[in-house]
């Protein structure tokens, strides 16, 4: 308990500084993502920076749904036609100029509005061209993007996290967590350190280790360390200083750099032979291996890069030490939805036109069984009203109001994408009898259990010389429980051609539109080529390019070892596709689903 | 007008640079598309080059900026008779950019809302590839945009003409613009169609050398700090590299390629098994244009090599379990073809 306390103090403690660090250079700074749910605690912080913003400056606030209109400014319709004459409405981002844009539920931004704010922030001014007129003002200015979304995957879009320096979360805290800081400082002098920041001084070597950083937590983005040199140099005004010192990089580490982190330092040298041979597939480095028993982060300074042997160790270490604990799953949910290429929710969501949450309209026929409009109808309906009353003959009544085909506006949604569990069972003779029947078992369980979730389901045997999909996706629950009834066993073990066919059904689901998801039930022993010829060697190593194909896929996988004992080549093959790897030696249907189902939630956060 | 990080200060991505200069200096290429993370440059390098271009000669008042030399192709208004003077202004190559999310009646145009209320009158207001005309249209997150986007473009790409039939409007206009996109693949694929248009492709990554990192941070930080006189220190290197693309330029119709080269091309081709002739094609246009930059009269087997990455990488049938990369095959081949 004193341990969460004091975890909680120095949360609000860098949350704190970090309000007073985008006060300082707003601009600069690019802004924060706030994860914090409505409160004192966002209240308390929002206050803080208000209070550190020059006098006068804007905070304004721009609503989840915010429009094109009201982002960039355009033409002020009601006072254009009352004047008669073009007049010009300024837009939220250019009226924030100098001072902060809060957006709310920013988890919930569009990718439009979240592109309009993303070039804001990197040119610093906005230009476009709207209802005839051309805008451009400048715009600068730090977002406040306040994230409520509860999932892990429900992050405000990547564009904008990518461009803002800081990521506070401060969920955790309570208003008792306040008191902890308030009072016992002193204000910073926030107004002596704006008009100190241009004449701080930067150490040669400070970018340098700024850099190195980003590289040893994977860390790619040129912004990162960008970012972290402006955070450190308003640190250093701030404290008064005249030159950038160890401890305001080392903070910078931490508020910036540490929450980007995708990984912890290499241990050892990793192996990069093979970074050179696959440029198609950029993956970030495999966390260390040693993750599940060592929580806390270690502390070997990575000699192992070739010439990055200026590594400062204290700005790594203060980075390193802001990594809370919990964060390796974290750092693995990460490289995980780059791998997946699920940063935000771009890949999980989709457009429907009949259900999920709505995203706007557009132009499209009513009658094919989608929604209408009616806001949007009248809308695209009314500036016309004036010229079809003049085209209709005057012996015709005339509605009040004169809706045309063009005019239809439909409803579009988004909805979430529904999972496709595909089964992949060694069906060969090298897989008992007995334990074939228990995963069929296993099998049938499960699918119950995604027939509640009407969830879809795929089953793939592999034995003999070759892959077949028994059983096509399907939520029929009674047709796959009479394919396994007929499953056959026996026969050599084609490993290869199983993933391989796996693999080709998950990209055919991903194509339809829903998430498939792979459970892999076997030895991991192969010893079937993919041409179906002996050979267990080379079955072993095809075996293993089809498990990492699956990985570059970014396919969810669980891989259930059903031999007598833990299989190392199991375990390996689990590496390779990148699943989660669960040893149940001698188990039964129960205990196979139990852990199936289990480690489905999990299976989202935990990867090896 | 915020001034645009200058194009020579760029560290690195030598490639991105050299397929975004062989673009503009040949606009019928087919444009360039950069994959790559996040933070590699990739939109600072589009709006670097846009500055970049040298001003062009367009007709005054025309929405589709025509080029007041030639008719043939230009906007009804700008085509028809015009014994009378054109008045014509220089005016900057417009780099357009197409927001994610784009509506459909913002990139082709619509109805001009403002007139229809206030006059009740039916005006087409051109759209954002109005606006693109002999410019360039840049995509950024080309790979998520919408299907009905994609299509739109690729039937306005392929036909160099924006067709509007809608809301009672029937406009034709030219819409010929360099088409450059930009993604990061790990958040989705390119569908093959669009994929297949794009005339180069490049690969960005995050440079590995901390120091061509550093020395990126280093600049990009004194850019930000005093935009005005980072640009005046690159204000020499990015003129000569202006009046190197107008070189190229005229150059470009003028250079040969011998049978040779061609035939060899060919042979690169076959041996790498790209879809159709464009590679080929494009292969050798886009030779000629890095040929045009080095002041060559012929393009050679040194000038294809330049460019044989970009313009075929993205061709090649895909093998999952080829654990080799495009490029690696690329080279093997370009190694086995030079002999």
């Amino acid at each position: 308990m004193a341990d969460e306390n004091a975890r909680s103090a120095v949360i609000w403690k860098d949350a704190l500084v970090a309000a007073d660090l985008i006060a300082v250079d707003p601009a600069g700074l690019g802004g924060v993502v706030l994860r914090a749910g409505p409160g004192p605690v966002r209240d308390a912080w929002l206050a803080r920076l208000r209070a550190g913003l020059p006098k006068g400056a804007p905070v304004l606030r721009a609503p989840t749904d915010v429009g094109d209109g009201e982002l960039l400014g355009g033409l002020d319709l009601s006072a254009t036609l009352s004047s008669g004459r073009t007049v010009a409405q300024r837009g939220l981002l250019a009226r924030s100029h100098g001072g902060v844009l809060l957006v709310a539920m920013a988890e919930r931004l569009a990718q439009t509005p979240a592109a309009h704010i993303a070039a804001a922030i990197d040119a610093g001014e906005i230009v476009a061209e709207r209802d005839g007129l051309t805008i451009c003002s400048e715009a600068r200015l730090a977002v406040i993007a306040i994230d409520e979304g509860l999932e892990e995957d429900d992050r405000p879009p990547a564009a904008l996290r990518e461009r803002t320096a800081f990521q506070l979360d401060l969920r955790g805290l309570t208003h008792r967590d306040l008191g902890l800081q308030d009072g016992d400082q002193p204000r910073p002098d926030i107004t002596a350190a704006r008009s100190r920041l241009a004449s701080i001084i930067t150490p040669d070597s400070l970018i340098e280790v700024l850099c190195t950083t980003c590289a040893a937590l994977g860390v790619g983005s040129a912004r990162a360390p960008l970012l972290a040199l402006k955070a450190a140099r308003a640190a250093a005004a701030l404290a008064g200083r005249d030159v950038i010192s160890d401890e305001d990089s080392a903070l910078a580490a931490r508020l910036v750099i540490a929450p980007r982190a995708l990984h912890l330092p290499p241990a050892h040298a990793p192996d990069d032979e093979q970074a050179d041979a696959e440029p198609e597939t950029p993956e970030p480095e495999q966390p260390p291996e040693d993750q599940d028993s060592d929580q806390s982060p270690p502390n070997q300074p990575d000699d192992d890069k070739g010439d990055v042997r200026t590594l400062d160790d204290t700005v790594l270490e203060a980075a390193l030490a802001a990594l809370p604990p919990g964060l390796l799953a974290q750092l693995q949910a990460n490289a995980q939805r780059l791998r997946a290429g699920q940063t935000g929710k771009v890949g999980e969501a989709q457009n429907t036109v009949k259900r999920g949450r709505p995203i706007g309209a557009r132009r499209g026929d009513p009658r094919s069984g989608v929604r209408l409009d009616l806001l949007h109808t009248l809308r695209a309906a009314a500036p016309w009203q004036r010229l079809r009353k003049r085209t209709v003959a005057e012996d015709i009544v005339r509605p009040s109001l004169e809706i045309r085909r063009d005019d239809f506006r439909i409803k579009r949604f988004r909805d979430r994408k529904q999972t496709t569990t595909i089964f992949l069972v060694d069906a060969s003779g090298s897989a008992a009898l007995e334990r074939l029947g228990e995963a069929k078992g296993a099998v049938e369980l499960l699918l119950a259990d995604c027939y509640i979730r009407r969830d879809e389901v795929a089953l793939i045997a592999f034995r003999g010389v070759g892959a077949d999909i028994l059983l096509p996706p399907t939520r029929s629950l009674h047709r796959a429980k009479k394919e396994l009834a007929a499953l056959p066993g026996g026969g050599g073990t084609p490993l290869a051609a199983g993933i391989m066919a796996a693999g080709l059904l998950a990209d055919e689901v991903r194509r339809k539109g829903r998430t498939p998801t792979l459970v892999l039930i076997t030895d991991g022993r192969a010893n079937v080529t993919r041409e179906g010829l002996g050979g267990r060697a080379q079955a072993q190593n095809e075996a293993g390019i089809a498990a990492r194909s699956i990985k570059a896929q970014g396919l969810r996988t669980l891989l259930v070892d059903n031999s007598n004992r833990p299989e190392p080549r199991a375990g390996q093959l689990a590496d390779d596709m990148g699943a989660l790897y669960l040893p149940l030696p001698r188990a039964n249907s129960q205990m196979i689903s139990n852990a199936v189902r289990a480690s489905a939630p999990a299976a989202q956060a935990v990867r090896r | 007008m915020a001034r645009p990080f200058p194009f020579t200060a760029i560290v690195g991505q030598e490639e991105m640079k050299n397929a975004l200069l062989v673009a503009a200096v040949d606009p019928t290429l087919g444009g360039v598309l950069i994959f790559g993370d996040r933070g590699t440059g990739k939109s600072t390098a589009v709006r670097a080059l846009a500055q970049l271009l040298p001003e062009m000669k367009a007709v005054e008042g025309c929405p589709y900026h025509c080029d007041p030399a030639r008719t043939a192709g230009a906007c009804p208004k700008c085509s028809g008779d015009s014994k009378a003077k054109i008045a014509s202004h220089m005016i900057p190559v417009p780099v357009v950019d197409l927001p994610l999310g784009a509506t459909e009646d913002r990139v082709v145009g619509a109805l001009d809302i403002e007139r229809a209320l206030a006059h009740g009158e039916k005006a087409f207001e051109p759209g954002l590839l109005a606006r693109a005309n002999r410019g360039f249209l840049y995509i950024d997150e080309v790979n998520l945009l919408e299907d009905h986007l994609v299509d739109l473009l690729l039937d306005v790409a392929a036909s160099g003409e924006n067709v509007v039939e809608r809301e009672g409007l029937s406009v034709r206009h030219p819409a010929r613009f360099v088409l450059v996109g930009s993604g990061n693949p790990e958040e989705g694929e390119l569908r093959p169609q669009l994929l297949d248009r794009f005339g180069l492709s490049v690969d960005v990554k995050t440079p590995t050398d901390i120091a061509t990192r550093v020395e990126a941070v280093k600049r990009r930080d004194a850019f930000d700090r005093d935009p005005a006189a980072f640009a005046a220190a690159f204000a020499a290197d990015e003129e000569r590299l202006r009046k190197k693309i107008t070189a190229a330029k005229k150059l470009v119709p003028t250079i040969d390629v011998a049978d040779e080269t061609r035939r060899r091309v060919a042979e690169l081709c076959v041996a790498l098994g790209t879809d159709g002739l464009r590679g080929e094609l494009t292969l050798l246009r886009a030779a000629r244009s890095v040929a045009a930059l080095e002041k060559a009269h012929t393009a050679t087997m040194t000038h294809v090599k330049a460019i044989a990455m970009p313009a075929l990488r993205h061709r090649l049938r895909r093998n999952p379990l080829d654990e080799v990369g495009s490029g690696v095959r690329i080279e093997r081949a370009l190694i086995e073809v030079m002999g």
